[in-house]
């Protein structure tokens, strides 16, 4: 009876063995062989192309179709003697990139230590001081202030008479 | 062989014709030790497999640290993307307008690609209109695209301009002598008297000055000095700047 009741256990078919609260009483051997059958189901199932291994080869050559990065062509907009000033404006804001990078190289520490250089400082204070005047000027003076903004450094005295009560011609 | 660099800085300087070949050997790299040194070929260099040709005539030049390029003379334009251009609108067709920009295609152009266009808010471009704009997309046998603004959505100069001023055409040999970093000829013009220039890299140039007499006459020079030396050059601009001309 006893060896009938170990056949019986023997039979136990593979499906219930792999289950999760089967695998407590299972030998290490007859598990082993479980999960490689387990792997062999899997890897049958899955598909893969049969091709050669791709080998991707690095790129050294890269193509440039455009001249401008090559000989570093400027902003193509250009005004001269204050002909356009929005354009000149600009002529200067895109043309600086190339010249900044130049400056770089050969004088950074001197940039580090100051953010700001003396020339845009003088150029912020030089609009500082018209909208300065400008605040401090009476009504009646604004005009004349604005009229004048164009000579702020040329010395030339604007000889305006002042306002005065005319007397009217007979 | 030597490395990459050696075969063409030999031949820095020198004419290339359509159909000569660069061609070398990839330094061994199965170890991993040789690091492969990489080359950017500009315009008139073509990669082909393991080697370069060349496609277009004219000389070889080199800018540090690793580009080279054919410098060579034509006048038709082929767009390549991140060029400037100055473009004349053909036609208004719902959302794009067809610019001609002088290449065997002509350009489209979104309206919503202006400076502080909307979907309500449509730019005011005319047929006829110039407009100074930048390739996005330009690839071989495609419609090329333009767009007036900047990756940040700003104009930057570029949109519709010139409401009046001449346009003319010239080789794009000169256009890139114009627009070199201290071009000589531009130095040598400013002199003369203030005046507005806008140059397309597709060889288009607008010039205006303050009577048409002026626009005229840096039109001319700028035509003239194509051929022209250096010194050559100077004294014309000098008769020019004292009026004798």
């Amino acid at each position: 009876m006893s060896t009938m009741a170990k056949d019986g256990a023997a039979k136990l078919s593979k499906n219930v063995l792999r289950m999760k609260f089967m695998q407590r009483g299972l030998d290490a051997e007859l598990k082993k062989q479980l999960d490689e059958e387990e792997k062999r189901i899997i890897s049958d199932e899955h598909w893969f192309l049969d091709l050669p291994e791709l080998k991707a080869k690095e790129n050294y050559i890269i193509e440039e179709r455009s001249y401008a990065p090559c000989e570093d062509l400027v902003f193509g907009r250009m005004s001269f003697r204050g002909f356009n000033p929005e354009v000149e404006k600009l002529m200067l804001l895109m043309n600086t990139h190339q010249e900044e990078e130049e400056d770089d190289e050969d004088g950074n520490v001197s940039r580090m230590e100051t953010d700001i250089t003396d020339e845009e400082m003088a150029k912020r204070y030089e609009s500082m001081v018209e909208s300065m005047r400008k605040k401090f000027a009476k009504k009646r003076n604004r005009s004349t202030v604005t009229k004048s903004e164009e000579d702020v450094n040329c010395n030339v005295v604007e000889d305006q008479p002042k306002r005065a009560f005319l007397k009217p011609q007979d | 062989m030597d490395t990459i660099h050696a075969c063409f800085k030999e031949k820095i300087g020198e004419v290339l014709l359509p159909g000569d070949v660069f061609s070398f050997r990839l330094p061994e790299s199965g170890d991993g030790s040789i690091k492969s040194e990489k080359i950017i070929c500009g315009p008139g260099l073509r990669r082909n497999g393991e080697e370069v040709r060349v496609c277009k005539s004219g000389i070889l030049r080199h800018k540090q640290p690793n580009m080279y390029w054919i410098d060579s003379q034509q006048r038709r334009y082929v767009p390549a993307k991140g060029e400037s251009v100055i473009g004349i609108v053909t036609t208004k067709s719902g959302d794009v307008f067809k610019v001609d920009v002088g290449g065997s295609e002509q350009a489209s152009l979104s309206y919503l690609a202006f400076e502080g266009a909307t979907k309500r808010n449509r730019p005011n471009v005319q047929v006829g209109d110039l407009v100074y704009g930048q390739f996005t997309i330009a690839n071989k046998d495609m419609e090329p695209e333009l767009v007036c603004i900047d990756s940040c959505g700003r104009a930057n100069g570029m949109g519709v301009f010139g409401a009046d001023g001449l346009l003319f055409k010239v080789s794009l040999g000169l256009v890139r002598r114009l627009l070199a970093p201290q071009s000589e000829i531009i130095k040598d013009l400013e002199k003369i008297f203030p005046f507005e220039l806008v140059v397309g890299m597709n060889g288009r140039v607008w010039v205006k000055a303050k009577t048409v007499q002026q626009t005229l006459i840096v039109t001319n020079l700028l035509e003239t000095s194509e051929n022209m030396t250096s010194q050559q050059r100077q004294t014309l601009f000098k008769r020019v700047a004292e009026g004798s001309l």
